[in-house]
């Protein structure tokens, strides 16, 4: 018989952005924008994607490997994006 | 010889594609859904244009998942025929099929326009009715078409010869004005290492007949029966 391991909801949040080095034309008109609006001090502006996630899982251990998992086959394109993700135990 | 064009809920140069072959080409063709598990017995497959799944989270992300994809796998890795146009490249690199990526349009615009590209390897099924240098006038349609690989990853494509179309001016010089996304290194079109998978941002289908403005895209759409044909009798 299967044993039965207790599910407690956790809940993510998912940052997926270029990787440095990859042109990011939304990132510069934004700057650009910026900086044309008298903000001096703007050095660089990277945008980016935010997910949040709910979901259930046994532990910690085993929602980071969900997690990464999930962002390397779909969240984020390894070839031009980079992503990290924060953790948040709900119950 | 029989043409499958796939529909993904999205696609919308599907019937483009579809009367090129059928109505210009004057070959069989079919249409094939994006749940099929079944390329039926079609000889080359052509991913189409369009906005496959809203281009939501990025272009052909979430197509490459569909199902009739582990098919369109199964058939490139044995040598099968596959274009991928515009919406249906992205796919294909998403799919990991082809290498590199697209990002936005370096102007952040939809470009529609007539471009020109310079086709820069005859030695493809896509590309034998051609001659080295020619240069093709084709209409693109995108907002995704920056083509981007690592400096590592163009090396391998330049020392394979597998850049098979550059964006160029009306005489075929590499020109920064004249490429209208920003792609790297100009490039318009690319080939898997065994030349049998084709991606392509410009449109042949829609510049298949004069009437249409161009009829270059023909080359392109002869070019693959010519093959076909000769690789069978």
């Amino acid at each position: 018989m299967k044993k039965n391991h207790k599910k407690k909801l956790f809940s993510a949040k998912v940052f997926v952005r270029l990787k440095d080095g990859v042109l990011d034309p939304q990132g510069s008109t934004i700057k650009r924008a910026l900086l044309d609006m008298g903000y001096k001090g703007i050095e660089e502006i990277k945008t980016g994607k935010v997910f949040e996630i709910s979901f259930g899982s046994e532990d910690n251990k085993k929602s980071k490997v969900l997690l990464d998992e999930i962002c390397k086959k779909l969240l984020a394109n390894p070839v031009i994006e980079k992503y990290r993700f924060e953790i948040v135990s709900k119950k | 010889m029989k043409f499958g064009v796939i529909t993904f809920p999205g696609s919308n140069c599907d019937y483009d594609c579809y009367r090129a072959v059928k109505d210009v080409l004057k070959e069989d063709v079919e249409f094939l859904w994006h749940n099929d598990t079944s390329l039926n017995g079609c000889d080359c497959v052509i991913l189409p244009g369009g906005f496959s799944y809203g281009d939501y989270l990025r272009t052909g992300a979430i197509a490459r998942f569909s199902l009739i994809m582990k098919e369109v796998k199964r058939f490139a890795n044995y040598g099968g025929l596959v274009i991928g146009i515009c919406n249906g490249f992205q796919i294909l690199l998403e799919s990991g099929l082809l290498p590199g990526a697209m990002l936005k349009n370096k102007s952040l615009r939809f470009i529609c326009k007539y471009v020109y590209i310079r086709v820069e390897n005859v030695d493809t099924p896509y590309t034998n009715k051609c001659k080295e240098g020619q240069v093709l006038k084709i209409p693109i349609a995108h907002s995704d078409g920056n083509y981007y690989i690592s400096e590592g990853g163009l090396k391998e494509l330049k020392k394979q010869n597998r850049i098979v179309f550059r964006y160029c001016d009306l005489d075929g010089n590499l020109d920064i004005r004249f490429n209208p996304n920003g792609a790297f290194d100009f490039i318009a079109g690319i080939k898997n290492k065994q030349g049998n998978v084709l991606g392509m941002m410009p449109h042949p289908e829609r510049s298949s007949e004069k009437v249409l403005g161009s009829a270059d895209g023909r080359y392109i759409f002869e070019s693959i029966v010519e093959y076909f044909r000769g690789k069978r009798f």
